[in-house]
């Protein structure tokens, strides 16, 4: 077997290009899909790491009903009965502008495994943790990020000193963890607690348990996924869909070299055969080939996925951060499930991609293998069998569009789709190819368009590949240029007060807000209290609006009564925003029952608003109501009105007369600025997978056209022969790729639409609950169009000029190897 | 070139060819025949020496000069056929034709028949056989009025009966269109049915 490896291999001596492009396609692919799968399971881990700080993740935790806090006196109740919890509070502090995660345990009490729970097993953690009293602890990451070091003390908004940093490891990034008492002064949340954890199974349907909890506390279940993986999911999902994408197009790469390397080694295996290997003899070296050059675009293409995904990280994580309070390492931290799941994303990629190939030679008799299959019966079985794929994809996708009404039937509905008609694509070239061919007056036009006819095989990967990037540039591009103008829009609808602040307390609010009523350059007063609940287990913001001009003349309603802000007002009215709206399937003029402390309040439905960007949903109420059926409101936030011209008077006479009772005081310039930022570096991820892919897409067609080069120079020999120069010859090719790319460009634009549309009334519907306005930009069109042209010219240069360069020796050897 | 360096492919060659005339070339494998072909085909360059083809300095034409020539005054057959792939029977045969503006619809008709293909004319080079193909290969060469006819061992991949028969229309077509016949062959037999033969050994041409 070693010999007819060594066979097999030589002919890649031959062929280097063919052997480069198996690898960079192996490579590239790899390298996108793993670098997405290191982003999410970077963030996975740091949300399991946040979690698993004080359960061993097989503990139940006890958290409030509605959300938010609950008394201490709940955990001294189960601790009376004989139920073993530890208490746990966590909240939010602010820190030069960055938001971080104050977290308050009691060691002694955690469930054994946590990893802050002292043990003989994690002696530097015990030692540490007995002594934390005095002590806050983060990880390496957050002191780093804080500028500060071991001992420093920070000040809360609130005023209030923490004790001392220590450096901690098993710290979640973003997150102080310290005493619980004094987390509880910090927050000034004395004797309140968010969460009880369990340190023995809890049986949630007993009695005693449910009356200990009462309508309070409610169970978490340790396989229950937390508010963060579920919020994020569409996230990241996304994000697979397009590490998904970039693969598939890599692919497309390694399997048109692949399907060449067959072609071309025929004559090879024939020989082979007849000398008396086997056919197992020579589908185990071919195996074994496939599998090294697999193991090395496999693992250039892991290192080269961790080097995409540090490259993205921060932006991942300022996304995460905006969008969703997440805090995720800025360190990427990878284990071994990792580097073999791409290593077995790589294999199994190979292996479809080469399984044609391994077939037909399996199946080849001796015989049949005397001359190359004829190219006339090839390409119309590869059409017949491109056409029946074609209508496989598009009756999938209109089944599961009928049939399914998920987020991943919504991605298995625009993939089947764009799959069915990017297959459809050969059938397509060649139907114009024929037109331009029929439509020819010169000899040498016909031939053009007869020899395009038969290139159409060895480039259709490539042009597939081409046609998926760029209907994605369209679609994705379409839908976020679209997504930017409408939030824009809505941003100068819901950010009408210029001024906007937070205070230390409801008593410093108080003395602002009557301090604020004297000041003649105040217009008017708005506060936005705000409180916490959930309905059927999602988390839900109530906001208080008070009666004012500001609301009714710009707040951006999607659905309303006519009456709407008088019915706000005046009864037990709510608008709800529009992936409330989708997730409740609730609409104008149904009824809600709205839990709060004391019983539940039936409301009326009045409007529904957009809220772009919150992964949560929110509640508007009338704000006399708010205070009246919610007694935990927050009471510190407010919107001013202002005259323009005054805003930075105002400012600096807040923070002169309030000092510290002022966390935070911003205009409506800076906020708009804040959330555009965030809203931009979410996308930068999605136009960095974007990039990415065409690059790809390009690099297949290069690869395709080098590789297909040699064989051009046998088809072209003898039409130089018969009386037309090499120059012109070499500039037809160009010409033809060129007509290729622009063809793929036009298709581009109809199938790009389809994945926009897809993308606004499907999957952001179902992924985040808004549905965006269908934009269309031609100017957008118009420069895909050119980057499609100069792809096609990219990928082109290098084999017309070598084309271009040939000599009459080489062309006349060209006639030769045709023996 | 080889690795030892420059050594000289043709020397001393030496030799006309009237109008309407043929002329065999022969040697063993090696001797030079297909570069001497090429050359006198405008396929290739010689680096030192001069060919008058009607009265044209082959060897001082520049790259388009010599496309033109070889479309319009050249027919060049093939050991190998180099039919075009993408193009049937007929397109095949009609393609040199068009290219040089001397498409004779009656000619080709003829020439169709002479070569017996009337019934392949819509298949492609691969669905057909070698000797097939060489007619075909004759076909489009003749089908553009060459005014000089090269085959370069025409019959090389043929058997004995097909290349006999190929060579049999060849000079019946060739003396039917007036033009000039060169042909090199391995072939004594075949040889002997030109007119004139010439011998070549080494790179050195030798009349016969």
């Amino acid at each position: 077997m070693f010999w007819t490896i060594a066979a097999l291999a030589s002919h890649w001596r031959k062929h280097p290009a063919n052997l480069a492009t198996l690898v960079i396609g192996i490579t590239i692919s790899t390298a996108l899909w793993s670098g997405v799968q290191a982003l999410n399971a970077q963030a996975r881990h740091s949300y399991a790491q946040a979690a698993a700080i004080f359960t061993s993740g097989k503990n139940q935790n006890l958290v409030a009903t509605r959300g938010g806090f609950f008394s201490q006196d709940f955990f001294v109740k189960f601790r009376k009965a004989g139920v073993k919890v530890s208490p746990i509070i966590e909240g939010t502090i602010r820190v030069n502008d960055k938001e971080l995660h104050l977290i308050g345990i009691e060691p002694l009490t955690l469930p054994k495994g946590a990893m802050l729970s002292p043990s003989p097993d994690k002696t530097k953690v015990s030692s540490e943790i007995l002594m934390y009293r005095g002590r806050a602890f983060v990880s390496p990451e957050t002191l780093k990020s804080l500028s500060a070091k071991e001992g420093f003390r920070i000040t809360t908004e609130r005023n209030f000193l923490l004790p001392p940093l220590s450096e901690m490891n098993e710290a979640p990034p973003g997150a102080i963890i310290a005493d619980i008492g004094v987390v509880q002064k910090a927050l000034e949340r004395q004797q309140q607690l968010t969460r009880l954890v369990s340190a023995e199974p809890i049986d949630s349907n007993s009695p005693h348990i449910a009356a200990l909890m009462g309508d309070t506390l409610r169970i978490i279940e340790p396989d229950d996924v937390g508010d963060l993986t579920r919020l994020t999911d569409s996230f990241h999902l996304n994000l697979t869909a397009f590490g998904f994408l970039a693969f598939i197009v890599g692919f497309f790469i390694v399997h048109a070299s692949y399907g060449l390397t067959f072609e071309q080694r025929l004559p090879m295996v024939r020989t082979l055969r007849a000398l008396g290997a086997s056919n197992l003899i020579i589908m185990t070296s071919m195996l074994f080939e496939l599998a090294v050059i697999t193991l090395l675009g496999g693992t250039a293409g892991i290192v080269c996925g961790y080097l995409i995904a540090a490259g993205l990280l921060p932006n991942v994580a300022a996304s995460l951060e905006g969008l969703y309070g997440a805090q995720i390492s800025g360190q990427l931290t990878l284990d071994a499930k990792w580097l073999l799941s791409g290593i077995a994303m790589a294999s199994g990629g190979a292996l479809l991609s080469g399984a044609a190939g391994l077939y037909r030679t399996l199946q080849l008799p001796v015989i049949s293998l005397a001359r190359p299959i004829a190219w006339r019966d090839a390409h119309y079985q590869y059409l017949k069998r491109q056409s029946l794929l074609a209508i496989m994809c598009l009756a999938s996708a209109l089944f599961v569009y009928f049939y399914g009404d998920d987020l991943k039937s919504g991605f298995i509905f625009i993939a089947s789709f764009l799959l069915g008609i990017v297959l459809l694509l050969p059938l397509i070239l060649v139907l114009l190819v024929k037109i331009g061919g029929s439509l020819s007056r010169s000899p040498l036009a016909f031939w053009f368009f007869a020899d395009s006819r038969q290139e159409i095989p060895g480039l259709s990967l490539a042009l597939m590949a081409l046609l998926l990037a760029l209907s994605s540039n369209i679609g994705v591009g379409g839908m976020v240029t679209g997504f930017r103008q409408t939030f824009l829009d809505w941003l100068d609808e819901r950010l009408v007060a210029e001024l906007y602040f937070e205070t230390a307390s409801r008593t410093a609010a108080s003395e602002i807000e009557e301090w604020a009523r004297h000041q003649p350059n105040i217009a008017a007063i708005l506060p936005v209290w705000r409180t916490k609940t959930r309905i059927q287990g999602w988390p839900i913001e109530i906001m208080g609006m008070r009666k004012h001009e500001t609301y009714s003349n710009h707040f951006p309603l999607l659905q309303a009564h006519d009456a709407v802000w008088n019915e706000l007002q005046e009864t037990d009215a709510i608008l709800i925003s529009e992936q409330l709206s989708h997730r409740l399937k609730l609409g104008v003029g149904a009824f809600l029952e709205l839990p709060t402390p004391n019983k539940n309040w039936r409301v009326k439905i009045v409007g529904v608003f957009s809220d772009y960007g919150n992964p949560k949903g929110q509640i508007r109420i009338d704000h006399e109501r708010l205070i009246k059926h919610f007694s935990d409101t927050s009471g510190t936030h407010y919107s001013l009105r202002v005259a323009p011209d005054s805003i930075k008077t105002i400012i600096e006479q807040l923070h002169q007369t309030f000092g510290a009772k002022i966390i935070r005081v911003v205009d409506q310039a800076e906020v708009k600025t804040i959330s555009k930022e965030i809203f931009e570096r979410t996308f930068t991820i999605t136009t960095a997978l974007n990039t990415l892919t065409l690059i790809v897409s390009a690099v297949a067609l290069f690869s395709s056209l080098i590789t297909l080069s040699n064989l051009r120079l046998t088809q072209i020999a003898p039409v130089w022969a018969i009386g037309i120069t090499i120059s012109a010859l070499a500039r037809l090719e160009l010409i033809r790729i060129l007509l290729f790319s622009a063809c793929v460009a036009i298709m581009a634009i109809p199938l790009g639409l389809f994945l926009s549309w897809g993308l606004v009334t499907i999957i952001n519907v179902l992924a985040f609950g808004w549905r965006l306005p269908m934009h269309f930009f031609p100017l957008q069109w118009m420069i895909v169009f050119l980057i499609a042209l100069l792809t096609g010219l990219f990928a082109a240069i290098a084999p017309v000029m070598r084309l271009s360069k040939s000599t009459p020796a080489s062309l006349l050897k060209a006639f030769s190897n045709e023996r | 070139m080889s690795p030892q360096g420059r050594h000289p492919v043709l020397t001393g060659i030496n030799f006309s060819l009237r109008a309407g005339e043929s002329l065999a070339l022969m040697g063993e494998s090696g001797s030079g025949k297909s570069t001497l072909l090429h050359i006198i085909g405008a396929l290739d360059e010689a680096d030192q020496g001069d060919i008058l083809l009607d009265g044209v300095h082959i060897t001082t034409l520049n790259e388009n000069q010599r496309s033109l020539l070889r479309r319009q005054t050249i027919g060049f057959v093939f050991q190998q056929f180099n039919l075009i792939a993408s193009l049937t029977v007929c397109e095949n045969l009609a393609f040199q034709a068009r290219l040089a503006d001397r498409h004779d619809p009656t000619w080709l008709a003829e020439l169709t028949n002479r070569l017996g293909l009337q019934s392949l004319t819509m298949r492609y080079p691969e669905q057909l056989s070698g000797g097939q193909q060489q007619r075909v290969a004759i076909g489009r060469a003749l089908a553009a009025k060459p005014r000089l006819l090269i085959a370069d061992e025409p019959t090389g991949n043929l058997d004995e009966a097909a290349g006999d028969k190929a060579l049999d229309l060849t000079l019946e077509l060739v003396k039917d269109s007036g033009c000039s016949f060169l042909m090199a062959t391995h072939s004594a037999r075949l040889a002997a049915r030109l007119q004139r033969r010439a011998s070549l050994a080494a790179g050195v041409l030798l009349a016969i």
